[in-house]
């Protein structure tokens, strides 16, 4: 071994405390790193490879076939400005097929597929090929439909090959076999056919509609595409175009799952990031700080400046190295269960972490680790041998000195007014000492912050503000058990609402009627939720407008406000088995259920359209003071003969998205809490070294252990209140930061209830936490100095 | 004609706003010489063997040794002159506390690259020479303050240096210690070895020295050759 390594390995064994900081701190930023990265690779990655390869709709349009002509849309896509390529005009319908598999299948099933044999309305596109200069399909199973009785349904939608798709609600009730599947980059439709089959869909009520696909010269922006928008609008016609859909907006709802990491994880990454960063120019700054005597006899022995540069370098890669692995491995595994749930967002298989994101993270952060470790041991390198052998350790004469004199006089033990003067006699240690409470409080304070918002997103979403839920019995399904059965049809809805009304501790109540529509200009059903009664009180939080008031006004969440591309004060157009029903947008309403793509309305909107909708459950609050048990048992005797079952409120589930940053929050979040007691912890121990022997003559002088360790205590008591400030100060405007961010990535505006989670009490607690991490970090030192032997501190050098 | 292995011209330095350490000092020191330098606390002896060891420099006059500008060396070749010229043994050790007594020795030699196996028993031999072969794999926290001074001697004579500088070798050594240590020098020097030893111990200097070199406030005040080593010890 040469003499380098020789004084490295000796350091690195010598200096365990450094060098597992050092290493743990590296884990934690590699393994957020890779995280991120991978995150931030696979939300973009999969759409935008499959959108330029197949050419996707930069806007998707869908024109009244009353207002405007195919020939004309033909005629007029040429002379529009910015657009560089079009598809169209296809015939389109918005239907609702009964969906017969074929005999060897299993039933459909899922919560939103309704009764058996039939499922929401889907749009159906007619397209005479696969192909085209826009919009061009991948056809994944099967062969194109070139029959008028064949379809041709969306990649993800559950119906097999050879599945039939009967609509009833047409005339001639026509029926069409499902021959393929196949994937548009754009979500254009759920289904296509030939042109004269989606012809023969058209009610005799409903005017046909036509879609065009445009691609523009410019769409990288919702600027750019909205500009396009309106260039076709003025070429067709402003009242032609019943609604269109960005390519943005599309990709936005694909990649909302993973988005939804990738703030947090930079966070994150950007805390273990500096934290390295801190902690390896602490710990060599100190190791050179501490070290000056070990500096100057290496170097009378001939070493020169820049082998000792080298060797204390080399002596912070070595646990950085360990430390990358170790985050390489985490990152590595940690990634699984998150791209799992990328896998399922794109239908894709085999995502995993790019291996140049693995190397790209490995390299930044040993970059960065053997900067910060230079720039430390730059000063190692430049000691004067002289001065090192002289004086044995680096000057701190003349420090602190009137902080001294002051603490002196104060009112307190002299042990801990000894400790409490400390750090102004090692200010730079002091400094990083400080630093290391601040990140550990900084995680603490962001964890909770984050988790306290979760929990707001989680109550919000729930809308569970009643006391007491009244809903359907689930009906036993047999033999004799009609399809689509149980109450919801038949029951006596009359009857459940007087029974409410006639208890004396019912303050409100509610009914909730589900179904689904289309919106015009948008694929795929939407749900709605349509109220009878007031259900402002029922915990749906609003991020402007106001709650809907009466028949015609709807409420929506902010990703069904951006997917429609319309704005509080708009009017749309609900399609309700087959009626057209306009309605206009009072609010938006925090909710992310179905992904935020959920129509809250007064049930009177269906009522006055013609398409009365029939409830399903009840949300009552009760008076102050009523018993929500005895309520339900009263409630339970007189509804459950009419099939209904009353049920506490709260229903509150954690998703999977929640659960996975709830977790990964706690476990980075533990990382980040013991790098910084190490942190603490290393500081300590280097500071009682450098006096030991004033701690010897201290205890020759008679200070018994306790003191010793009050004075310990004492000298990280200014820094551990300095740092956890600061740290909680960090974390919330960290906070504040990243969970609008989180709210943008998952296409959310986010309510205040969610934003503003810290009282001045948590705030409190928050500090006290950050503080506790410096006691905990010099507690073992403490310890320590109390136990050394009076004698072996006085003989030490 | 004798090439000296140190030579000193009008060499001084001072610190800061104080009286200088060294005001003019010149003299020669030929090869075989043991030398002592003698004076009282703050009389310039520890700067004058800085200067001489290249650990600092002169703000004046010119320090040769062996043939090398010593003080116009740069911080690097300032470090290959020292691990190729001199051996030095100070006052408190200054052995490295976290390797063994043997990795302490074998170190000036790794660093001028002598082969590992050659290195090792070189050390052998000279921990064997100087009776503390049993420590070889000790650290040095469990030796004696004499047996840790032989184990820096040792480290000293690693790369057979021409020239061994001692810096008050006995100053924190018992009396039997220090004698030790005293025959340790003068045997070296019996053999032909060059040394400069730093010390305000009349006795250390007329033991194993050949010439005594007094300064007084940073000055010569006296220089006497003795001719050999007073009191051979073994």
């Amino acid at each position: 071994m040469s003499a380098l390594g020789t004084v490295v390995r000796s350091g690195v064994g010598q200096r365990r405390v450094q060098t597992v900081v050092i290493a743990l701190s590296t884990t934690m930023a590699v393994t957020a790193t890779i995280l991120g990265g991978s995150l931030l690779v696979a939300s973009d990655d999969p759409f935008d490879d499959a959108f330029t390869r197949y050419h996707g709709a930069h806007l998707s349009a869908q024109f009244d076939g009353s207002a405007v002509s195919a020939a004309e849309l033909s005629a007029s896509s040429g002379a529009v400005d910015g657009v560089s390529a079009t598809a169209g005009p296809f015939p389109m319908v918005s239907v609702v097929p009964t969906v017969e598999l074929p005999a060897s299948e299993e039933p459909l099933g899922g919560p939103n597929t309704g009764p058996p044999g039939t499922t929401s309305p889907i749009t159906v596109v007619g397209r005479g090929d696969p192909d085209g200069e826009v919009d061009d399909l991948a056809l994944t199973e099967g062969e194109w439909a070139t029959e008028p009785d064949e379809i041709v349904v969306a990649a993800d939608r559950p119906e097999p090959l050879g599945t039939t798709l009967t609509f009833a609600d047409v005339p001639g009730s026509p029926t069409l076999t499902v021959v393929g599947k196949a994937r548009s980059a754009t979500r254009t439709a759920d289904a296509w056919a030939t042109p004269s089959a989606v012809e023969a869909l058209t009610t005799p009520e409903a005017d046909l509609a036509y879609q065009m696909l445009y691609r523009f010269a410019d769409a990288d922006t919702a600027a750019d595409v909205a500009a396009g928008r309106d260039a076709v609008t003025s070429a067709v016609g402003a009242e032609a175009m019943t609604g269109s859909q960005s390519w943005l907006a599309v990709r936005e709802d694909l990649t909302r799952e993973t988005a939804l990491f990738v703030p947090f994880l930079g966070a994150f990454g950007l805390i273990g990031l500096l934290m390295s960063v801190l902690i390896v120019g602490n710990v060599i700054a100190s190791a050179v700080g501490s070290g000056a005597r070990r500096i100057g006899i290496l170097k009378a022995l001939g070493f020169t400046p820049s082998q000792v540069v080298r060797g204390y370098v080399v002596q912070a890669l070595v646990p950085a190295v360990v430390g990358t692995v170790l985050g390489v491995v985490a990152g590595n595994l940690l990634a699984v269960p998150i791209l799992d749930q990328t896998e399922t967002a794109y239908a894709a298989s085999g995502l995993t972490v790019a291996w140049w994101v693995n190397v790209a993270a490995s390299a930044g952060i040993l970059v960065v680790v053997a900067a910060t470790a230079l720039a430390a041991a730059w000063r190692a390198g430049r000691l004067r041998t002289v001065d090192a052998l002289a004086v044995g350790r680096t000057p701190t004469a003349g420090r602190g000195l009137g902080a001294s004199r002051l603490a002196a006089r104060l009112p307190v033990p002299r042990p801990l007014s000894l400790g409490l003067v400390r750090p102004f006699a090692r200010p730079a240690r002091a400094v990083a000492m400080v630093a290391s409470v601040a990140f550990g409080a900084t995680a603490i304070t962001f964890t909770v912050g984050l988790s306290s918002s979760l929990s707001e997103v989680l109550a919000a979403t729930a809308n569970d503000s009643a006391d007491v839920r009244i809903q359907p019995m689930m009906m036993p399904q047999g033999p004799g058990a009609e399809s689509g059965g149980g109450p919801r049809e038949t029951a006596d809805h009359g009857a459940v609402a007087a029974v409410i009304e006639d208890q004396p501790e019912t303050a409100a109540y509610y009914s909730t009627a589900r179904t689904e529509v289309t919106v015009s200009g948008m694929t795929g059903a939407v749900a709605v939720e349509a109220f009878t009664g007031d259900a402002s009180w029922g915990g749906y939080e609003m991020i402007s407008g106001r709650w809907i008031e009466g028949a015609g006004e709807v409420v929506l969440p902010t990703p069904l406000l951006a997917a429609s591309g319309s704005a509080v004060g708009d009017t749309i157009t609900l399609n309700h088995e087959g009626v057209a029903i306009p309605v206009r947008i009072v609010g938006e309403v925090f909710d992310t259920t179905d992904g935020g793509k959920t129509v809250f309305t007064d049930a009177a909107t269906f009522a006055d359209a013609g398409r009365p909708v029939t409830p399903f459950d009840y949300h009552v609050a009760l008076t102050g003071g009523a018993d929500v048990g005895a309520y339900i048992d009263a409630v339970t005797a007189e509804v459950e003969p009419l099939g209904f079952a009353a049920l506490p409120g709260s229903e509150e589930q954690e998703s999977s998205v929640t659960a996975t940053l709830n977790a990964l929050a706690a476990m980075l979040s533990l990382l980040l809490v013991t790098v910084a007691v190490l942190g603490v912890l290393n500081g300590v121990l280097l500071d009682i070294r450098d006096r030991v022997r004033e701690l010897g003559i201290h205890k020759a002088l008679g200070m018994a252990p306790r003191q010793t360790i009050a004075l310990v205590l004492a000298s990280v008591a200014l820094p551990g209140v300095v740092g956890a400030a600061i740290g909680v100060l960090l974390g919330y405007v960290l906070h504040a930061v990243v969970m609008p961010a989180i709210g943008d990535s998952a296409g959310l505006r986010l309510p205040q209830v969610v934003t503003d989670v810290y009282g001045p009490g948590l705030l409190v607690l928050l500090g006290v936490a950050g503080v506790l991490v410096a006691i905990a970090g010099s507690l073992p030192p403490a310890g320590w100095a109390a136990r050394t032997r009076t004698a072996t501190a006085l003989r030490t050098e | 004609m004798t090439v000296p292995m140190i030579t000193v011209r009008a060499a001084a330095r001072q610190y800061d706003e104080g009286p200088p350490a060294l005001d003019d000092v010149s003299l020669t020191v030929v090869p075989g010489e043991a030398v002592a330098i003698l004076g009282p606390s703050g009389s310039g002896k520890s700067t004058l063997l800085n200067l001489i060891a290249g650990l600092d420099r002169p703000d004046s006059g010119t320090v040769t040794v062996n043939g090398v500008r010593v003080d116009t060396l740069s911080e690097t070749a300032s470090a290959r002159y020292r691990r190729g010229t001199l051996g030095m043994i100070f006052q408190f050790f200054n052995l490295l506390d976290d390797l063994t007594v043997t990795e302490n020795v074998v170190l000036p030699a790794q660093l001028a690259g002598m082969p590992r196996r050659e290195a090792r028993r070189r050390a052998g031999e000279l921990l064997e020479t100087l009776g503390i072969d049993r420590h070889a794999g000790a650290y040095p926290g469990r030796l004696s303050g004499g047996e840790r001074q032989r184990v820096a001697v040792a480290r000293a004579l690693m790369n057979r240096p021409p020239l061994l500088l001692a810096d008050e070798p006995t100053g924190a050594l018992d009396t039997a210690s220090g004698e030790d240590v005293i025959g340790l020098l003068a045997a070296l020097n019996a053999d032909g070895q060059t040394i400069v030893v730093v010390t305000h111990d009349v006795r250390l200097a007329r033991s194993c020295t050949t010439r005594t070199i007094e300064l007084v406030d940073g000055r010569v005040a006296s220089d006497v050759t003795t001719g050999v080593a007073a009191e051979p010890i073994r």
